[in-house]
């Protein structure tokens, strides 16, 4: 009733090919972007802030890498995790190196260091495909954790082995290190994501993004049509790790606060993979509803006794944790494989011809 | 779209929502619980995951100490100790997470148990205003209390444990000096902690002239360590060290067992339990080292039978009470409730903070006259921290493996806090230099009461 588009005309092709053609779209996102930069700041109380979102964003920004990667140019990596570590680690050592540049800077600027590392391992995607890619970046994970556990020059030689976050400030407000306020760290953060979201939105919706998606659909036909796979598929592979590259250095900078080798270990990537695929390969609104599912929905679950004062051993929880989240998963997947980016579309189409559906 | 699979669709929004509104709902009301009338303390637990075997005797151990002091005592000092596990699963997230779902509580005390955990929380305790007991794990270098004001890690560093277990192989050998020439090879996990002693170890190597030979198991593979195996029956070790945790301690004992290594001359650091050895052919003869007693002959032991595993209050089977990491959970409860008492004592108040429980740390003193109080006499050696030593470095004993029980074997042995220190210092003054901005102790020092 509220939702359809009767009544707002296109007057240019600009207007028609707008990523959010319809006037409610608009408004909703601005509805969204007021509430996570005013009112959950605002409202949300310190868990929420540092143990929900911003776990919940960085998750985002990997999955929208990986997204990039998967779900637009079709090409499945299992690095992922790697490629976060790499961001990570390349962030502390340009800190390290140079303290006195704005973190934000080194943050974005690792995540050229990991673009550079993915576009090194994806060089193999142009001779092999599907299993025998997932092989490739399989190799890639392994080595790059052994890096990690093995390289002391990494970490600085700390004898933990471990980054230790050094504090930083931006704009004289200290958003790294015990001292930071969940607060600043979710609103730097939340920008980030909002800004590198919107670039990536462009990137796929303009030619290099319908250039993967070609790709994706048939490399060969792709190729007839004049795209260079060399070219694409390796931008792919930069761009996705660039992504990723950022969300590593973000969480070990904005959440973690310190950073074991362990954290970047396969399961990780799968973790990744997961929310692509749950959240809908090949969108990115999917990515923020992957991640927030895969990661949210557990929290939810073991606070749900507590909340509900039901006197539950936090053990038997996590067990029922476990159980409650794999069968959802397995339901959302039969209910609509095509992950919850679909799930959401089709319910958009049915809100438009509601109440009197056809 | 078919008419069925819209339903589905629509009835799966429809979950999809609730859930939203039931996070956001939750999430809401954590953190916002009012504080429960006693003193809070949040015990961070691994009943599951790949380290639970380990992790659930430790938990309960933990807890059921705590717990027999409030049904025997009704707590400390008369306020009874609120009691709550978080599930961490051993995992550096969860921990997190659990960390910020409890911060809010006024905990007096954090348990991260594991150096992951551990190693994020370090800079956190200061600007919270919660200690951190890492027991015989975490940051080595946290022994300085001088730089880490609110981090205990006693009663020993892994360095200490290498240096006890040195000298241990030196005496089996004649004298430390009688190492020359021999090979020892140590097999540590492959992360922060097995890596830790590496240097000391290198140094030892260099000062008794030893050959060291390291065999690393990487994280992934645990239950995989054949092919280190391998290199150990090609070396031919005279001695073995082991630094190991979770799945990694059975498998290398199994795996000593089948390559027909002397058991005896293999040695471990202080986490294997008896589920990692207990039921291996050809382990009898298995050392490792440790600092307390085992079994429930002690009336504090006895009393945790009496209070909480007979009324039914524990989670362990009664046949785990006092078992190893049981009782080294009861360890790690004893210095929280010791805490809590001497900061009592010092402050006059009932309800303490982690401020007063981190004074309270501080001047814990465990000697012999204050453990046969506690009911615990014999169950350890004393341990006394003071302002610059939060460690307290302390003599350990070498148990043997006798097929089914654990069997003391030595007195306690003096670590090696002159190869030690030196280490140690550079560690912590490492450490604060490369955070710029590290807080300089200003809490002041309580003169020994």
């Amino acid at each position: 009733m509220f939702y359809r588009e009767a009544g707002q005309y296109k007057t240019s092709y600009a207007a028609d090919m707008a990523i959010f053609p319809i006037r409610q779209d608009r408004i909703g996102i601005a509805v969204i972007l007021l509430i996570a930069f005013v009112i959950i700041p605002v409202f949300g109380n310190q868990f929420f802030l540092s143990s929900v979102m911003i776990p919940t964003l960085v998750f985002s920004l990997a999955a929208i890498g990986l997204n990039i990667l998967t779900g637009y140019t079709g090409l499945i990596s299992l690095g992922t995790a790697a490629f976060m570590g790499v961001g990570a680690y390349a962030c502390y050592k340009l800190t390290s190196w140079f303290p006195g540049v704005n973190i934000l800077v080194w943050i974005i600027a690792s995540g050229f260091v990991s673009a550079g590392v993915g576009a090194l391992f994806g060089l193999p995607s142009l001779r092999i495909k599907g299993f025998y890619l997932v092989v490739a970046t399989l190799a890639a994970q392994f080595f790059l954790q052994w890096c990690f556990v093995r390289i002391p020059w990494l970490v600085n030689y700390n004898t933990s082995g471990a980054i230790e976050v050094p504090e930083r400030t931006l704009f004289g407000v200290v958003i790294t290190g015990a001292n930071a306020t969940p607060t600043a760290r979710y609103l730097v953060l939340l920008s980030v994501v909002a800004a590198l979201t919107w670039f990536a939105s462009n990137l796929v919706h303009g030619r290099v993004g319908r250039a993967w998606m070609a790709v994706r659909d048939m490399d060969i036909a792709a190729e007839l049509m004049g795209i260079r796979l060399l070219t694409t598929k390796l931008l792919a592979f930069a761009v996705s790790s660039f992504y990723c590259g950022v969300a590593g250095a973000l969480m070990v900078f904005l959440w973690y606060g310190s950073a074991e080798p362990e954290v970047f270990v396969i399961n990780q990537s799968f973790l990744v993979l997961f929310m692509v695929i749950i959240g809908g390969l090949g969108s990115l609104i999917g990515s923020f509803m992957g991640a927030a599912l895969i990661y949210m929905l557990p929290i939810v679950l073991r606070m749900l006794p507590a909340a509900l004062g039901l006197p539950i051993a936090s053990a038997t929880v996590e067990h029922l944790q476990f159980i409650i989240v794999g069968a959802l998963i397995i339901v959302f997947l039969i209910a609509e494989p095509h992950g919850l980016a679909r799930l959401w579309q089709t319910g958009k189409q049915k809100l438009r011809i509601w109440p009197f559906p056809y | 779209m078919t008419k069925r699979k819209a339903g589905v669709a629509r009835r799966v929004l429809a979950a999809a929502a609730l859930l939203g509104a039931t996070a956001l709902g939750s999430a809401a009301t954590i953190g916002q619980a009012a504080a429960q009338e006693g003193i809070y303390v949040p015990l961070f637990t691994y009943r599951t995951g790949p380290f639970a075997g380990s992790g659930i005797p430790i938990a309960d151990g933990m807890r059921d100490y705590l717990t027999m002091l409030n049904e025997r005592d009704g707590g400390i000092g008369g306020v009874k100790i609120v009691l709550d596990e978080c599930e961490t699963g051993y995992d550096t997230k969860k921990g997190l997470e659990c960390y910020d779902a409890v911060k809010g509580k006024k905990p007096v005390v954090v348990n991260p148990w594991s150096t992951g955990i551990t190693l994020p929380l370090i800079p956190k305790a200061s600007v919270d205003k919660i200690p951190i007991l890492s027991m015989a794990y975490g940051l080595s270098a946290s022994a300085r209390g001088d730089i880490f004001p609110w981090v205990f890690n006693p009663p020993d560093t892994y360095w200490d444990g290498l240096g006890i277990i040195l000298r241990y192989i030196g005496q089996q050998e004649g004298g430390l000096e009688k190492l020359k020439g021999k090979k020892i090879g140590y097999i540590y996990f492959d992360g922060g902690f097995g890596k830790e002693p590496i240097p000391l170890f290198e140094q030892l190597a260099k000062d008794f002239g030893f050959d060291l030979k390291l065999y690393p198991v990487a994280p992934g593979d645990m239950q995989n360590q054949s092919s280190q195996w391998l290199s150990v029956r090609r070396d031919r070790p005279d001695f073995m060290v082991m630094y190991g945790w979770g799945a990694m301690n059975p498998t290398a004992i199994k795996e000593a067992a089948k390559i027909n290594y002397p058991m005896e001359k293999f040695v471990s650091i202080w986490w294997p339990g008896e589920d990692d050895i207990r039921g291996t052919d050809g382990a009898k003869g298995f050392k490792m080292i440790n600092w307390h007693g085992i079994g429930t002959d002690y009336p504090a032991l006895k009393d945790i039978q009496k209070f909480v595993v007979d009324k039914g209050l524990s989670k362990a089977n009664k046949d785990k009470v006092g078992e190893l990491l049981y009782n080294r959970g009861v360890y790690n409860s004893l210095l929280i409730a010791e805490g809590i008492a001497q900061a009592q004592k010092i402050t006059g108040k009932k309800a303490v903070d982690g401020a007063d429980v981190r004074r309270g740390l501080e001047n814990l003193n465990l000697d012999e006259a204050r453990l046969k109080e506690l009911g615990l006499a014999g169950f350890t050696g004393t341990l006394k921290l003071t302002c610059d030593n939060h460690n307290g470095h302390r003599p350990a004993f070498i148990q043997q493996w006798d097929g089914a029980k654990w069997v003391k074997i030595t007195d306690p042995i003096e670590p090696m806090p002159d190869k030690v220190k030196p280490l140690l210092d550079a560690a912590a003054q490492d450490y604060a230099e490369k955070n710029p901005g590290w807080p300089k102790r200003s809490e002041p020092c309580d003169k020994a009461s």
